[in-house]
């Protein structure tokens, strides 16, 4: 028997021009991106773990939301645009539960209880709403041509903006942060409480979420359920118990975010679902939206670029902020057409 | 002998579109019936109703002696039928254990489980060397296979099975419908739809020839192959 050399296939001369292109972008932009934080760290090493740590702080918000919209997206092929104003509705369920309702107005140790009690009370309120959004409007088109549940997302997004608008006032707010708020020394960076404890409950979170996920008996019917919902009716699961589920989830995380946003930042308004919404979807996409890790690379990512961006001695600046992301954006995007950690499925039929 | 299944005139439509006019039949237990017809005669959408996937506009459905109509599909999966769908609609983003898992979604006895995946392994070898291959990857006849072993980790007493031998080579297509006379003799009842009319009366006790969402003929497995009618429509001879 001849010992015939094998070559392993690589793939199509198109294939392998477009990996090699891919590839050498990659280097390209991996090269410039290098450069401006070598040149960064030099000018001032403090100041670039300070707007690191706030960068990553940013992205972890933007991921609590991000998910949100790639579980829905994930289990019901919907964008839901309502998501960002879930989280507005979270910031300010929020402020009036602790200044107004607890009438926390400023750092106390009573704060601790008052936060806790807020973090579990507006994770309740965020699945409620959604599920309820999911019930009333989304439910009974889920059979109905595309356009129509996307419309009709839009249309509880300006809802949602409504109640917003008549609860916060047309104006910015300031709220007290509650939360016994000092700053903490580590390698001479300043990280406030608020931030290390925005991560300390923020991982969890995620983590908590993934282990749902791919872990438990819910998980595996939420995803049956966005393979196939005949299908998984087949198994015995119920579809829309475990999509209305899967809005829960998403919701509680809105919610978290919600309040985290609220103590860390201070402010809410009523278009801040708008904002806020466009960058976590944004970072949905990025990462491959309906990945759940793609969701959380993509924010971090997302947040870590504006935060750099917005803070480092020599960089675009702050009124750049929108224009740099959406450039690496399309960058990611046209070399990755999936997102970073989607992948182009092809499936047998 | 009992019956295990009984359709009671049923009526089934998608919108406008009646599918199913008037078709009644029963299953006994330990039987193979099978739904022969052509395409677009209203098999499939038969047994989608049976397991409550769509609800029937007129007519019942009785299992066991107890009304299923209108019982949601994933309640009924718990009393003890099993589907295993038209075109296989297997997850496939899953590994094949993954799916086998699924289907036995409903049920906590771990133990019970677990020699139920062996048994489905032992009946379809082909899977067992691929348990941790992604279900979409597989060739077609391995799909049905696990289709197939996926509706038996339900633990059915009724099987429903929607043309398993589709798309399928002709050495596959024999070996389906011997494991179908296999699952028999480990005592499921089965309710069978197939293309291959031929096959499906050969391995049958009893069948039903469905015509434009009406049954046109039934009667014993043998007595239809003798039909000059069926002959002459169904079985190519
Ligand atoms: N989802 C659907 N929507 C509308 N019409 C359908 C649908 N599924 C099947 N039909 C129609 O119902 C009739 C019966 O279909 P089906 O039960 O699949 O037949 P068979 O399985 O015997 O080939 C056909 O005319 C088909 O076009
Ligand atoms: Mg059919």
């Amino acid at each position: 028997m001849s010992n015939a050399t094998t070559q392993k296939f690589k793939g199509t001369p198109g294939q392998i021009r477009n990996a090699r292109i891919e590839r050498a972008g990659a280097i390209v932009i991996g090269a410039i991106a290098l450069v401006w934080i070598l040149a960064n760290i030099i000018k001032s090493p403090e100041q670039f773990a300070q707007v690191t740590v706030l960068g990553l702080r940013n992205g972890l918000l933007y991921a609590l939301i991000a998910l949100g919209y790639t579980l829905v997206y994930g289990i019901i092929e919907l964008i839901n645009f309502a998501h960002g104003d879930l989280f507005m509705l979270g910031t300010l369920f929020s402020s009036y539960f602790l200044s107004v309702w607890l009438k926390q107005q400023n750092s106390s140790p009573t704060g601790w209880a008052a936060f806790a009690a807020c973090l579990l009370l507006v994770m309740v309120f965020g699945a409620v709403i959604n599920v309820l959004i999911e019930r009333l409007a989304y439910r009974r088109l889920r059979n109905a041509p595309r356009l129509a549940p996307l419309i009709t997302a839009v249309g509880m997004s300006f809802l949602l903006n409504f109640i917003g608008l008549k609860w916060n006032g047309s104006t910015p707010r300031q709220w007290p942060t509650v939360i016994p708020s000092f700053d903490v020394h580590i390698f001479g960076v300043r990280i406030n409480m608020v931030t290390i404890i925005l991560f300390f409950i923020g991982v969890p979170l995620l983590l908590g979420l993934n282990f749902i996920v791919n872990k438990t008996k819910q998980g595996k019917a939420m995803r049956a359920t966005a393979q196939d919902k005949d299908a998984a009716a087949l198994m015995g699961i119920n579809v829309n118990k475990t999509i209305a589920f899967t809005f829960a989830l998403g919701g509680a995380m809105a919610g978290a975010a919600g309040l985290f946003y609220q103590q860390a930042i201070g402010t809410t308004n009523y278009n801040l679902g708008f904002q806020l919404g466009l960058i976590a979807f944004t970072s949905a996409v990025l990462g491959g939206i309906g990945n759940l890790w793609g969701a959380v690379v993509g924010a971090l990512l997302i947040g870590l670029i504006q935060g750099l961006n917005d803070g480092l001695p020599i960089a675009l600046g702050q009124q750049w902020s929108q224009s740099v992301v959406f450039t690496i954006l399309i960058i990611i995007l046209v070399f990755k057409p999936a997102g970073l950690l989607g992948k182009v499925t092809t499936e047998k039929v | 002998m009992s019956t295990m299944l009984d359709v009671k005139n049923i009526e089934v439509a998608y919108g406008k579109i009646v599918a199913v006019k008037d078709v009644s039949l029963t299953v006994n237990k330990g039987e193979i019936v099978t739904l022969i017809g052509s395409n677009g005669a209203g098999k499939s959408t038969t047994l989608r109703t049976i397991s409550g996937l769509i609800k029937p506009r007129s007519g019942e459905i009785l299992f066991e002696g107890n009304r299923i109509d209108g019982v949601p599909g994933h309640d009924i999966v718990g009393m003890g039928i099993c589907h295993s769908p038209e075109g296989r609609r297997i997850f496939p983003r899953m590994t094949v254990r993954e799916n086998l898992e699924l289907g036995a979604f409903l049920r906590n006895n771990k133990a019970e489980v677990a020699a139920d995946f062996e048994r489905v392994l032992t009946l379809f070898p082909r899977l067992k060397e691929r348990v941790e291959q992604r279900a979409g990857t597989m060739s077609g006849g391995e799909q049905q296979m696990l289709a197939v072993s996926r509706a038996l980790m339900g633990s059915p007493k009724l099987l429903l099975l929607d043309e398993p031998s589709m798309g399928l080579a002709p050495v596959l297509v024999e070996m389906i419908f011997e494991t179908i006379t296999k699952i028999r003799e480990q005592g499921i009842t089965i309710l069978l739809i197939e293309q291959n009319a031929n096959a499906a009366l050969e391995v049958a006790d009893r069948a039903y020839v469905l015509e434009s969402g009406n049954v046109k003929m039934s009667g014993k497995a043998t007595d239809l192959r003798k039909d000059d009618a069926v002959t002459k429509a169904y079985l190519g001879h």
